[in-house]
């Protein structure tokens, strides 16, 4: 009983700590703050399936969380027809022709076994295939690329509904994610962490350069939104009365609104995916999955399939993400190739599934709340310190314009020192995970 | 014949020596990781920025020789300032192990452990490098630019193609062997070395025989330090400085350790030359190579490049995931996957 009423406090404690925001800040800013903290709790319980409950070394989530952020654009923007017309039958056919020349190669695979000529056999496979994909890929991209690039240049989405866009996220994750764990799976520690970080800096290079998908380093903004614009509601009754009431104004009113609206969709969204994690750790997969990662061999000789569980959790684990990185790109109402990057997308989602106290989800939530919290505000303390310590140097000298510029920078030292800190001194986090063989010793 | 010299001139100008310099830069950078990996059982991912932090120490105290007018004639002022690096560089890095590595080096923890702790001293190095030099970067190159220059070469030689060779491209590729040898006959012929390479193969059986494991890990960081450095500097005089790209190298180094095999300290060198001339190669335009020597009719109408530039760290992933799938303990032989 004593560490439920713990967590509650821990989760109050945060509670407080964004409402003194409101008050000493700004309430915009607090709930920028808590939007950004709810994303990074999904983002954060993915990693927790893979890593906490799994006990694999992913570090691919920025992979995962860009693709999440695709499929914003490819389900919810609005189609490009002209784009379309010209390029989708070339693309279509490639598509087809790829995955055709994939599934030969699996079933050749298996069905020339020993064959002599099995080597000869399949790479005329990979090779006639490659060419007739090229053949149709490269003049549709081509006409994708050209059309109208300044505004377009890329196929678009298919205008669903923004929250359709949200587990379509989940989905691409998802299906890349497939492969890349039925590739890795069988690799020691070191070797999927490598594997996984080269994996996700590939996914996002592909995001740069292939301009058809999502126009790359030009970015896509103006994306769909599901909550009203705050221009559009600024003038309506109630929100101007309701901000004569909270002496505000009714800018700063409807921009809450707003705010408030998308709190109410991730906060929904959150509490599903806690749902279903939460589920799934109770359910005999989720035991299943904690004798794995304690004793792996113990659990292979009871039977159990290692690298098929190990698939799963990497496959469930990446899709979470990848609902995170679609919020998160909603929220932005852009989609910015050149954004993604291994220390904010990779390295933190990390650190708060860590000082959450890895293997509980409740901790991975909190981690989330407080390692945003503490990244947001180490920046105005980092500028705050760098504003003392530029004080004392004369105006101009090179190094008070190096610390004024690389004041933002400080709060990557905050997050290494907490990470290195919470290692040593509370290695099971902030909210442990329970774990029932502790019990008698 | 004049053709196929030409061809050949625009090759070695274009290809093999920026890919032996950018080879001898990975290799420096793999052999740190893949040291750390054999003596310290872990992947180093703070190894990039330690790099990084080594140059950029390299830069201040470049920069306050020459407010005090000190210069090294026309090799670059940098080298001057190299043994400096290196000694503040192996300072950071032993102070991190006793603070941070040690604890948990004695409780034995998994090397997921080491990982994660390796990930905060690359955020703190990270935020560490950017208060010392600036966000921006800095090109640190001064001294003759030039061994060879373009004119030079032409009016020598009178072919079409020039051949230019820049001083730190020489510097890197003299520098690199020589630190290799140093390092291999270190290894192979001290008490010391032998007693680190006992430390990796049999631990429990080194600790046995009397070796101190403390003194081991204190040896092995101040190479770290220095091959670290060395590469981190290298790769800055000859392609500038600047935060961001240092960040970048840890898969390219990642990857030539891996591709050698981890804890081979052939085969990170080895793996830098397979990741070095594949990253290049195939980012390469050949067009004008093979426009020396196809005939006319036949001479190349696209840039005949295999993979826009930007694909570049796809390339050392992929041959990264192939060596694992099909050769996994690495192309030199290294420790099981």
């Amino acid at each position: 009983m004593i560490t439920r009423h713990r967590d509650i406090l821990l989760f109050l404690g945060m509670a407080l700590l964004l409402i003194l925001v409101g008050v000493f800040q700004s309430w915009q800013l607090a709930l920028t703050i808590f939007n950004l903290c709810v994303i990074s709790a999904v983002m954060s319980i993915g990693v927790n399936v893979q890593w906490g409950v799994a006990g694999m070394f992913n570090v691919g989530t920025m992979g995962f969380a860009a693709l999440g952020g695709l499929a914003v654009v490819l389900f919810s923007a609005p189609p490009v027809t002209e784009a379309w017309s010209l390029g989708g039958p070339g693309l279509l056919v490639a598509f087809v022709t790829a995955l055709v020349t994939v599934i030969a190669y699996i079933f050749a695979k298996g069905y020339f076994n020993d064959a002599q000529y099995r080597w000869m056999i399949l790479f005329g496979i990979v090779v006639v295939g490659f060419y007739i994909t090229q053949r149709f890929f490269f003049p549709a991209v081509a006409a994708i690329e050209g059309f109208d690039a300044v505004k377009y240049g890329n196929i678009g989405g298919l205008g669903l509904p923004t929250p359709v866009a949200w587990f379509g996220g989940a989905l691409l994750a998802g299906l890349v994610a497939w492969p890349v764990a039925k590739l890795t799976g069988s690799l020691r520690t070191d070797y999927l962490a490598v594997a996984t970080f080269g994996i996700s800096e590939i996914v996002v290079a592909v995001l740069k350069n292939e301009d058809w998908l999502a126009r790359g380093v030009k970015n896509i903004s103006g994306l769909p939104r599901p909550v009203p614009y705050e221009v559009d509601i600024r003038a309506l009754e109630w929100i101007q009365n309701l901000a004569t009431s909270m002496d505000m104004s009714a800018r700063d009113m409807s921009s809450i609104v707003v705010k408030l609206c998308y709190a109410g969709l991730f906060l929904v969204v959150l509490a599903l995916v806690y749902w279903l994690t939460e589920t799934l750790q109770r359910a005999p997969w989720g035991r299943m999955m904690r004798a794995i990662r304690d004793n792996e061999d113990a659990a292979m000789a009871m039977g159990k399939d290692v690298e098929g569980r190990h698939r799963q959790a990497f496959v469930l684990g990446s899709a979470i993400v990848g609902i995170g990185g679609a919020m998160l790109v909603t929220l932005d109402g852009q989609f910015t190739p050149g954004s993604y990057q291994p220390l904010r997308f990779t390295f933190i989602i990390w650190i708060m599934v860590i000082v959450g106290g890895s293997g509980n989800y409740r901790g991975a939530i909190l981690g989330a709340f407080v390692i945003w919290f503490a990244w947001i505000q180490a920046e105005t303390g980092g500028a705050w310190v760098a504003g003392l310590l530029a004080e004392n140097l004369t105006e101009g000298s090179a190094a008070r314009d190096v610390i004024e510029e690389s004041a933002a920078y400080l709060r990557y030292v905050v997050m290494g020192l907490i990470l290195i800190l919470v290692m040593r001194f509370a290695p099971h986090g902030l909210i442990p995970e329970k774990t029932h063989t502790r019990v008698g010793n | 014949m004049t053709d196929i010299l030409n061809a050949l001139v625009h090759l070695t100008n274009l290809m093999i020596l920026p890919g032996l310099a950018y080879a001898s830069q990975l290799a420096l950078g793999a052999m740190g990781v893949t040291l750390i990996f054999s003596v310290l059982r872990f992947s180093n991912f703070a190894h990039a920025e330690t790099m990084s932090l080594g140059t950029a120490f390299c830069i201040i105290v470049t920069l306050w020789f020459q407010q005090l007018g000190i210069s090294f004639g026309f090799l670059p002022t940098a080298l001057l300032a190299l043994p400096f690096a290196i000694v503040l560089t192996a300072i950071f890095l032993i102070l991190s192990d006793r603070m941070v590595y040690r604890h948990f080096r004695r409780r034995n923890a998994k090397p997921e452990i080491f990982m994660i702790l390796s990930s905060g001293i690359m955020l703190i190095i990270n935020g560490m490098t950017r208060l010392l030099v600036g966000p921006k970067g800095r090109i640190i190159d001064d001294g003759e630019r030039f061994l060879v220059t373009a004119r030079e070469f032409k009016e020598w030689s009178g072919l079409a193609e020039a051949l230019v060779i820049k001083n730190t491209v020489v510097l890197t590729i003299i520098i690199a062997i020589f630190i290799c040898s140093v390092l291999f006959w270190f290894l192979k012929n001290t008490e010391t070395g032998k007693s680190m390479r006992a430390y990796s193969d049999n631990r429990d059986l080194a600790l046995l025989s009397g070796v101190d494991p403390e003194r081991i890990v204190f040896i092995t960081w101040i190479l770290v330090a220095v091959l670290a450095t060395l590469g981190g500097v290298l790769f800055g005089l000859d392609k500038g400085y600047r935060p961001f790209v240092f960040q970048q190298l840890l898969l390219p180094v990642f990857a030539a350790a891996v591709v050698g095999g981890l804890g081979n300290q052939v085969g990170a060198i080895v793996g830098a030359v397979v990741i070095a001339f594949s990253e290049i190669g195939l980012t390469f335009a050949w067009k004008r190579f093979f426009s020396y020597l196809l005939p006319a009719d036949l001479e190349p109408t696209s840039m005949m490049q295999i993979l826009s530039t930007e694909y570049k760290f796809a390339v050392s992933f992929t041959i990264l995931v192939l060596v694992l799938l099909f050769k996994p303990s690495g192309l030199m032989g290294g420790s099981q996957r």
